[in-house]
């Protein structure tokens, strides 16, 4: 058996009657609107409310992951820019505090070159640089003495600036550097720069902190987009990045970018940039930027959506295990009270079904009751004559010697007398179905009358070897009813038993507690012949028999339906053809009088 | 004894006052309860089959009538209303009268109307 078979209610298999014992509802259609509606009443609201948080609380944990990003850039930003002023600052002092005389001198350059790396590090050399582009002194690790700048872009611009910083490029060691020069203007407007080359490798430690995340990759570019330092997955350095260079801004900006795995097919991983993510490449890319100030610097840091949303992907697996959890629990609990509720409906449904088929067939036998009495009395008169008519002649007849030894017509009146009083047989048992006679209320012990009304049946029983079992429940009190009334149901039906039943068959009569409590069930069961069920509607139906000439009159159990309703009680019959008839009569503990 | 038969069925009233004469029992019909007052006025019964329904004057009315005449008048009753079991129980006894239900068996109302007799003669 499957669980819904298990759960199913009762009112799920039932067929709709109909006619005057119609249901008042279609009950699994009333269950599916009930519930449907129930579900949709609590689930909307719900739906929509659980909609909109969802809603609300991504876009937080979305600008929150957007806002950690752009914090990371402007805080790495600051350090970037520092670090580059530091060194900036650093030159600016040196030229300022010493006379062009004396940085020409190569001791004190070596000096200041030694000082710096003391101090600040990763100064590669240091030149001074005279106003037509000439290194007139230089200190480092290659002879740049005399080197000519006056043609390169960079001397120019410094002209005009007073400052420059190069973008990297790798120098003759073949390590990336940058250049940072300052220009001191003398009071005669004349003009020396004093010019160091940098190495990045502090610049790349930075950018390579941990707080990159996962798969996040923070890097420097320059205006034209070509990578100042080593990116994790968007190409080596100095070749250019498949990024757009972003438009200018004071701030850190950030916008999110999709889909650029085409892009990042052509870049040059030589250098040990990896390939990125397949999820990352497809997915979005929230890329956030700065433009580091005085230098060309653009610090950019590309992190997957995904990644920074895993806070949030987290959250909302919580939410939903939570809301699935409570819309569950919300749904056994309205199914639970929509099926109780629709079962009650139903089981109140039923008994006004039920009640109907009884009051219409209480009615049907009052009718017919009436209609019997009519007829009965009716018939009364002419038979009376008939009777006395027949007498008269029989009189007649035993005066007369001449009669008196006809015995062919005394034959015949007899037979006239004997058919009027078969005939008054019939109605007084028509009146006595009718008849609304006062109770007779006494204490009954069931025992007692089950065994008065089989001694009234004499031997019959004995003679045809039919076992009768009489089974009281232990403790079943008395009842107060009509004895006489309760006598005749018991003999009529105790009867058509031993009717139904073969010479040897068995009846059995038990008496208990009614379910309710409130009254007691008796049930006689025969193993007999048993009762069609075409015939099973009928048998309470006055004139109904299937003793057909021999001798029945089709009243018995009418009698019995009208004398068990005046009693309080009901009876019902359950047969099966060729095994046995159960009847259960239901009787009150104790009869009230306006039964009677 | 004398007995008066009030029935409004003559057909059976007169076969029944012709029966109970076979049996030695002078009996007088009626069809009415008029009738039966007027035949009581003129002679006296010691008691009267009467029948419960009549037109006009039922046979409980006729009673009283009667009574107030001679007021020692015994009295039958026949209804065609009787059920199986007042049948069973030999039909119903109320004080000193006898309710018999018809067809009625002749033998039946003879010992009945002979027991009412020797009652009013006791």
């Amino acid at each position: 058996m499957s669980l819904f078979e298990k759960l199913k209610p009762v009112f799920w298999k039932d067929d709709h009657a109909s006619g005057l014992y119609k249901q008042l509802f279609n009950y699994r259609r009333l269950w599916k609107e009930t519930a449907l509606i129930s579900v949709v009443i609590v689930f909307l609201p719900l739906v929509l409310l659980t909609a909109y948080e969802y809603k609300v609380t991504k876009a937080t944990f979305e600008s929150e992951a957007l806002a950690r990003s752009t914090r990371f850039v402007a805080k790495t930003r600051r350090t970037e820019s520092f670090l580059l002023s530091k060194k900036r600052f650093a030159l600016e002092f040196i030229i300022h505090d010493n006379t062009y005389e004396q940085l020409l001198q190569p001791e004190r350059l070596t000096a200041l070159l030694e000082n710096l790396n003391r101090g600040l590090g990763l100064f590669a050399d240091l030149g001074v640089i005279d106003a037509t582009g000439v290194q007139r002194a230089y200190s480092g690790p290659f002879h740049l003495e005399n080197a000519d700048y006056s043609s390169q872009p960079w001397f120019k611009e410094i002209q005009n600036r007073g400052i420059f910083i190069s973008d990297v490029f790798m120098g003759l060691r073949n390590l990336p550097h940058i250049v940072i020069a300052v220009k001191k203007t003398l009071p005669d407007e004349s003009f020396y720069v004093l010019r160091t080359s940098v190495s990045i490798e502090r610049f790349t430690e930075i950018l390579s902190n941990e707080q990159t995340g996962e798969v996040g990759d923070a890097f420097l570019i320059n205006h034209q987009g070509v990578l100042q330092t080593p990116s994790r997955y968007f190409g080596d350095i100095l070749t250019l990045a498949p990024l757009d260079v972003p438009e200018f801004s004071d701030h850190t900006e950030g916008y999110q970018l999709t889909d650029i795995g085409s892009r990042m097919a052509s870049i040059s991983r030589e250098g040990g940039a990896k390939p990125l993510p397949a999820e990352a490449a497809n997915g979005t890319l929230v890329v956030s930027y700065a433009y580091v100030e005085n230098s060309p610097f653009i610090l950019m840091l590309v992190s997957p959506k995904d990644e920074l949303m895993l806070q949030w992907r987290q959250t909302r697996m919580k939410i939903l295990v939570f809301l699935s959890c409570a819309v569950g629990m919300i749904l056994v609990v309205l199914l639970g009270v929509v099926t109780y509720l629709v079962n009650a409906i139903y089981a109140a449904d039923q008994k006004r079904v039920m009640m109907l088929h009884e009051i219409e067939y209480s009615e049907k036998m009052a009718s017919i009751g009436r209609l019997a009495a009519g007829i009965a009395h009716e018939i009364n008169n002419p038979l009376a004559i008939i009777n006395e008519k027949a007498g008269l002649i029989q009189d007649l007849f035993f005066i007369k010697e001449q009669y008196k030894q006809d015995t062919k017509l005394l034959g015949l009146i007899a037979s006239i007398v004997s058919s009027v009083e078969r005939c008054s047989v019939i109605t007084r048992r028509l009146l006595s179905f009718a008849r609304q006679s006062d109770a007779n209320v006494t204490r009954i012990n069931l025992r007692k009358i089950i065994t008065e009304v089989l001694s009234f049946l004499g031997k019959e029983p004995e003679y045809r070897s039919i076992t009768i079992a009489i089974d009281i429940e232990d403790g079943l009190d008395d009842i107060v009813s009509d004895k006489g009334k309760l006598q005749q149901v018991l003999l009529n039906i105790i009867k058509n038993a031993f009717a139904a039943v073969e010479d040897g068959g068995h009846l059995a009569i038990a008496a208990r507690k009614a379910k309710d409590g409130q009254g007691v069930e008796l049930r006689i069961r025969d193993d007999g012949c048993g009762i069609p069920p075409e015939d099973l509607a009928k048998i309470f139906e006055p004139f109904f028999t299937t003793k057909g000439g021999r001798g029945g009159t089709g009243l018995g159990l009418s009698i019995t339906y009208s004398l068990i309703s005046e009693m309080g009680g009901t009876v019902r019959v359950t047969s099966e053809k060729d095994k046995g008839t159960c009847f259960i009569i239901t009787l009150p503990l104790t009869m009230t009088a306006n039964k009677g | 004894m004398k007995v008066l038969l009030v029935d409004d069925e003559e057909e059976l009233v007169v076969t029944l006052a012709e029966r109970l004469s076979i049996r030695d029992i002078d009996a007088d019909w009626a069809l009415s309860g008029e009738d039966a007052l007027r035949m009581a006025a003129d002679k006296r019964y010691d008691l009267a089959v009467l029948d419960m329904k009549m037109p006009k004057m039922n046979g409980l009315q006729l009673k009283v009538e009667l009574q107030k005449q001679w007021p020692a008048m015994r009295f039958i009753f026949l209804t065609g209303h009787g059920s199986e079991e007042d049948f069973e129980a030999g039909a119903s006894e109320a004080g000193d009268e006898y309710y018999l239900i018809k067809p009625v068996n002749i033998q039946e109302l003879v010992a009945k109307i002979h027991a009412s007799f020797d009652a009013g003669e006791a």
